[in-house]
């Protein structure tokens, strides 16, 4: 249990100082790099609390695929610090509002916030032995059958989302040239290649 | 009370401690001269291939090869760019070299061999090779440099776009299984091989691996014609040798997750006498060495692709061709009542 508490305390640690450094961080690639040190931990915590699997999508999702994306972009940005920094003072004004109103914001949710009475009875269900059942079937379970429609909702969201992403960026431009891999493949022998008989000294 | 203590300490956390240790020294151990060997394999085959003779003058048939060329990047000196951020720029390596060993953590190399038997072990696995391309692309950030940069940013674009197809060739073999579990999924296979029932799929994922590790013909990265070596270009000694290190480790292990997930992992072809006497081990690395074999052997005789061959190839017609499968295995499993029920 000790070992248990040290790297609870190791991995929260981490997370908070690297999720801090995200904003602190003068270069944006060490901003994403800490991001992705945050991910990392907050994975590790999971899997501290018996959610394996929720811990290893949040790898592969996030880390593996969305912040691979981010960090492209990030490298791939042209930005001058000296001139970003400049406007600092002059965008503080309106930053710092709505930093506050974020605030007031949050504060007001978590005043208000009430703890439903069923899900006191939900809490105070028995939790399976996790040799019992893994949380692969334990979520898979409830996923496909109970949250079904809200699932294919969140599916279709995202698929209205990409086909968006691509319609925005796909250019049709004419006179470009492609290669028609059916083409090339389904050119019969007489177009690509002719064989003559050479007369010796006449050439062709 | 104080004794009982020193006993919980021991019991508790020093013995099974150490005995982690032991587990893991004896597979990794094993595995880096693996690693060694491996290149020593390249370079003959290749050498038989294109009729030469390949190294033959360190050791007898040129065995001691792989010790010199270690030795003489231990000494060489590390330099480091003055534009690179030095710090990220010897990371890189590090990162690059610890994913490709720690993944071999829930490798089961036979039956009960496996130092953590993970539920979500494939899980596990996917996780660990996506984070390789972070090992490219910060080394190819960090040198400060045209070419390693060009060649950082084609192979995290590569590596993402074949781990879509992967992840779903995964999924069809998880149909069959029922299990997230390594071992699961290896005693799943002890009728048949997946390999048979799903064999345009075990041809799927073997180039998916070879585009995941950046093997010929899908070698761009470090396209020697035309970037020089990628992003390697800038690192010297230690640093280049532990990228080198990290990518034959990784193709091991490619191997051994496709064997693990089509060719039945340490089981041996048939449950008969002279092939049940064989330990499953020896049946696991045989299985890793015909793979690694196909790897040089298409090095050979491949020519490398266009990037947007490449491309057209990963997304146009593996992904499609997967989901295809993907579908169609599930029907045909809920069609004929042979999904793995209670597991």
């Amino acid at each position: 249990m000790i070992i248990q508490a040290l790297a609870f305390y190791l991995f929260a640690a981490i997370t908070v100082a690297s999720g801090f450094m995200v904003i602190a961080s003068r270069n944006p690639v060490h901003s994403v790099l800490f991001l992705i040190l945050a991910f990392f931990n907050a994975a590790g915590l999971f899997v501290l609390m018996g959610a394996e699997f929720l811990g290893m999508l949040l790898v592969i999702v996030y880390v593996g695929a969305v912040a691979v994306l981010f960090l492209f972009v990030v490298m791939m940005l042209d930005i001058n610090f000296v001139e970003l920094r400049q406007g600092f003072l002059q965008y503080l004004p309106v930053g710092g509002m709505i930093g506050i109103v974020l605030l007031i914001e949050l504060a007001m949710v978590l005043g208000g916030w009430v703890v439903a009475p069923e899900a006191r009875s939900v809490a105070a269900d028995p939790i399976p032995a996790l040799d019992k059942v893994t949380n692969t079937h334990a979520l898979g379970a409830v996923l496909y059958t109970k949250y079904i429609y809200l699932f294919q909702g969140a599916g279709l969201i995202l698929l209205v989302a990409m086909i968006g992403a691509i319609v925005l960026t796909l250019r049709s431009r004419p006179g470009v040239k492609r290669q028609s891999i059916s083409e090339q493949v389904n050119r019969p022998r007489e177009d690509a290649v002719a064989i003559r008989k050479v007369e010796p000294r006449k050439g062709i | 009370m104080t004794e009982s203590l020193w006993q919980n300490l021991w019991t508790g956390y020093v013995f099974p401690g150490g005995l982690i240790l032991v587990h893991i020294l004896m597979l990794l151990v094993p595995l880096l001269v693996a690693v060694a060997y491996l290149t020593l394999m390249e370079r003959k085959v290749l050498a038989a291939m294109s009729l030469r003779m390949g190294p033959n003058v360190v050791g007898p048939f040129g065995l001691l090869q792989p010790l010199a060329d270690a030795g003489k990047l231990i000494f060489k000196e590390t330099i480091i760019p003055s534009g690179a951020n030095k710090f990220l720029f010897l990371a890189a390596p590090c990162i690059t070299f610890i994913l490709a060993m720690i993944a071999w953590a829930v490798i089961p190399v036979a039956d009960g061999w496996v130092i953590s038997n993970l539920n979500v072990g494939v899980l596990y696995l996917f996780a660990i090779s996506s984070l390789g391309v972070y090992g490219i692309i910060i080394a190819g950030w960090s040198s400060n440099s045209r070419y390693a940069f060009l060649g950082a940013l084609r192979s995290s674009a590569q590596m993402v776009s074949y781990e879509v197809s992967m992840g779903l060739v995964i999924i069809t073999v998880l149909l069959c299984v029922g299990s997230l579990n390594l071992s699961a999924i290896v005693n799943a296979q002890k009728t048949v091989w997946f390999a048979i029932p799903l064999f345009p799929m075990f041809i799927v994922f073997f180039i998916s691996a070879l585009a995941e590790t950046n093997r010929h013909p899908f070698d761009l990265p470090e396209a020697e014609a035309e970037l020089v070596a990628g992003y390697q270009v800038e690192y010297s000694s230690m640093a280049f040798a532990l990228f080198f290190l990290g990518e034959y480790a990784n193709m091991i292990l490619m191997s051994g997750m496709t064997t693990i997930l089509f060719l039945g992992g340490w089981l041996p072809p048939m449950d008969i006498a002279p092939f049940n006497w064989i330990p499953g081990v020896v049946w696991f690395c045989l299985k890793i060495f015909v793979l690694l074999f196909v790897f040089i052997w298409v090095r050979a005789t491949v020519p490398r692709y266009r990037y947007d061959q490449l491309m057209r190839l990963g997304w146009k017609v593996f992904l499609p061709f997967s989901l295809l499968w993907v579908v169609l295995t599930a029907g045909v499993l809920l069609a004929f009542d042979l999904l793995p029920k209670g597991v």
